[in-house]
């Protein structure tokens, strides 16, 4: 069972150390672990994507809260909110096989961002399983490079609900 | 406002949180935070290695109810600390240590003296900071203390470049601390507390099951008047010893691997337990399945983390311990519980703590805790190492008062007994200290000894002296087919060590030199050490095995 925490953290040095630190310490499961500045640059927000129980969440969260840095943890309802992946993918392509993956990444929303005479190199965001679905898409072509990020998650607005 | 160097903002820091009393061991970089001590009121205790240093302070904390504060060099220094922070981090000890680091230009560059204390003391301390700019120095110290002392309590350690305390700023040291992140439950949930009221209310065989949470929040007259006004059967873990008399009807004294019959026995019918400032650690619960399994659980505990972190509880409080019982005691009934104060009668007449005492002139363990009982009509504290030793001086005195008892509990520290004895004494001058140790453990800290004759602290020195490492050999007996390895110590002459340190010291074998030899060593005015040989295979009962369930207890 995988739950999704959204964290805002002051920004203080090592607070990314403190966080990893704990889910090691404490024998906790990270799938993801996804940083990036917030609106307000004194503080952070990570979305950390966790593997367990409800128990091993409770116990996730509490400890969490009992870093300094940690101001407000908050899981995700999976039912209402928007996740993303970003993924950049170097696709190994020979000038006939081009078109074919152009397609592929057009049906899935996907960005053409560099062209080489044997490759091209696709940038994709989603929910993990569509990321995973245009992954498996390519796989056939021979994919020279992957990166990709982790989870990063918002709760949609009231109204939207 | 006055200019002052980073070595006197952290004496005038210090002395702004009432900081009277210093634990350290200099070194270059710390060499301006010494010199700022140079001129200063403030007591400096030099020990003789790091660890001793922390422990001392540990030990000071742990006696007076303050911040324990010690001072390291970079590099060794700070590595050195790390036992003693984790010794104070697993026992929720109030502690700043200050480091010393390389010149903030320098970090990062493998200098002299060199190490990543932050990153490595990360896991050990509640917090720790490095701090780079004087400007932010004296808000970091406030911090410091504040995080150290609130809450659930530990240590925190501030790492301070070697620049920032040569450089000059003005010192103006904040009233209050801007902590967002950090903000303790204090008060009860009102609604909790009630259902608390109603479940002990309502309950026929309740237990209170007090730990070090409750010394620490100074709750023994809740905890008293709780046991008394309801007749409430109370059990304390090794941390929480003598926070209510353990001479009293309703006092079961210590549960778990080593606690009384009658305390665990006691778990095992219980139908409402009440957990106060304790947290369900494996040596008290044993197998956890088993644990109180016939009963409801009411924890109160100020760190919401250790509620149901163990086991699942029906009322969970969080908050201070004193302030939760406070508000629970005017809803609670008087009763008597009849049944079940006669059952705790039973329980202790029929299992009562007991060892085999014969005529002979061996001097068994047991037999000098209880002496030492009596000689210091139980008023003494009493400091230990880790091992055998400190399981009889918890089972074989009887505590009347909290802080009473001082050990290294959840980590489990050989070599804290010493200079924690030492620390002890310089907390509660007036107390008499006596530090029980194991011929293996008083080893692991023996340079302290230079301390406590150097600053003439009066700690009593007991070493039960078995020739092995007791607690191992015991295991090694019961469950590796006596297969000894490695846990046969041979020990020093301790008189001889004694005396190469100035300090009185004797060694006896015979029950009969024993009335006098404790007399010479409490009244002898200084430190002294009492070598007293007990026999080499003499085991700690009762025991229940690690993992088995507290109803499979081995012997007693």
């Amino acid at each position: 069972m995988t739950h999704i925490l959204s964290v805002s953290v002051l920004n203080k040095p090592g607070v990314l150390t403190r966080i990893a630190g704990l889910f090691s310490r404490r024998n906790f499961n990270i799938e993801s672990l996804n940083v990036g500045k917030t609106e307000n640059p004194e503080i952070s927000r990570m979305t950390i994507v966790v593997k367990g129980d409800e128990k091993v969440l409770e116990q996730v969260t509490k400890q969490l809260h009992k870093l300094i840095n940690v101001l407000k943890i908050t899981e995700l309802d999976k039912n209402s909110i928007v996740e993303r992946d970003l993924i950049l993918i170097r696709v190994k392509c020979t000038r006939k096989q081009r078109s074919e993956i152009i397609q592929i990444a057009d049906t899935f929303r996907a960005q053409i961002v560099d062209v080489a005479p044997d490759s091209l190199m696709i940038e994709a965001t989603g929910t993990e399983d569509k990321l995973e679905a245009l992954t498996e898409l390519l796989r056939d072509f021979g994919i020279a490079e992957f990166v990709r990020t982790g989870t990063v998650a918002l709760s949609r607005g009231q109204a939207s609900k | 406002m006055p200019k002052l160097n980073g070595g006197e903002i952290i004496i005038e820091s210090l002395k702004k949180e009432n900081v009277d009393v210093v634990f350290g061991y200099p070194g270059g970089a710390v060499i301006n935070l010494y010199d700022a001590l140079y001129n200063s009121k403030m007591k400096h205790y030099l020990g003789r290695h790091e660890q001793g240093v922390i422990h001392a302070a540990d030990g000071y904390a742990r006696s007076s109810g303050k911040v324990g504060v010690c001072i390291a060099t970079s590099g060794p220094g700070g590595t050195n600390l790390v036992t003693g922070l984790a010794n104070a981090q697993m026992d929720s000890i109030p502690l700043v240590a200050f480091t010393g680091q390389v010149s903030s230009s320098l970090i990062g560059k493998d200098a002299f003296q060199e190490a990543d204390i932050t990153g490595i003391s990360l896991p050990v301390t509640k917090h720790n900071f490095l701090v780079t700019d004087i400007k932010d120095l004296a808000r970091t110290i406030k911090e410091a203390f504040y995080i150290a002392r609130t809450g659930r309590p530990g240590p925190v350690l501030i790492d301070l470049a070697k620049d920032v305390t040569q450089a000059v700023a003005e010192f103006d040291y904040p009233d209050q601390v801007n902590l967002p992140g950090y903000r303790p439950t204090f008060e009860g949930h009102k609604l909790q507390i009630n259902k608390a009221a109603k479940a002990i209310n309502e309950a026929k065989k309740p237990l209170l099951y007090v730990g070090g949470g409750a010394v620490i929040s100074g709750a023994q007259s809740e905890i008293r008047q709780m046991v008394e006004k309801a007749k409430i059967p109370i059990t304390t873990t090794l941390m929480a010893l003598g926070i209510y008399p353990e001479d009293q009807d309703l006092a079961l004294e210590m549960l778990g691997m080593h606690g009384t019959q009658y305390a665990n026995k006691a778990t095992l019918e219980t139908d409402l337990l009440i957990a106060v400032g304790a947290r369900f650690d494996d040596r008290v619960t044993g197998k956890l399945d088993e644990f109180a399994a016939q009963a409801d659980i009411i924890q109160i505990d100020i760190d919401p983390a250790e509620i149901g972190k163990n086991l699942d509880v029906e009322v969970p409080i969080v908050g201070d311990v004193k302030k939760v019982l406070k508000e629970l005691l005017p809803y609670i009934k008087e009763k008597e519980n009849g049944e079940w104060q006669q059952r705790i009668k039973e329980l202790k007449e029929k299992y009562p703590l007991q060892y085999e005492a014969d005529e002979s002139e061996t001097i068994k363990p047991q037999y000098i805790m209880e002496e030492i009982d009596k000689y210091t009509k139980g008023d003494a504290t009493i400091v230990t190492e880790v091992g055998q030793h400190q399981m009889w001086a918890a089972q074989f005195h009887k505590y009347k008062k909290p802080r009473q008892f001082i050990t290294s509990g959840g980590l489990g520290t050989m070599g804290y007994g010493l200079p924690a004895a030492i620390g002890a004494q310089i907390g509660q001058p007036e107390e008499k200290v006596v530090l029980i140790a194991g011929d293996g453990s008083i080893q692991m800290n023996i340079q302290e000894l230079g301390t406590a004759q150097a600053y003439n602290i009066p700690v009593k020195i007991i070493i039960f002296n078995n020739k092995y490492l007791g607690m191992v050999r015991q295991w090694q007996e019961f469950f590796f087919d006596k297969r000894y390895s490695s846990t046969k110590i041979p020990a020093p002459d301790f008189v001889k060590m004694g005396d190469a340190y100035g300090i009185w010291s004797k060694s006896i074998d015979q029950k009969s030199e024993l009335d006098t030899a404790l007399k010479e060593a409490m009244e002898h005015n200084g430190p002294a050490i009492l070598d007293v040989h007990i026999p080499e295979e003499e085991n700690v009962y009762p025991m229940v095995p690690a993992g088995a369930g507290l109803k499979d207890m081995i012997g007693g």
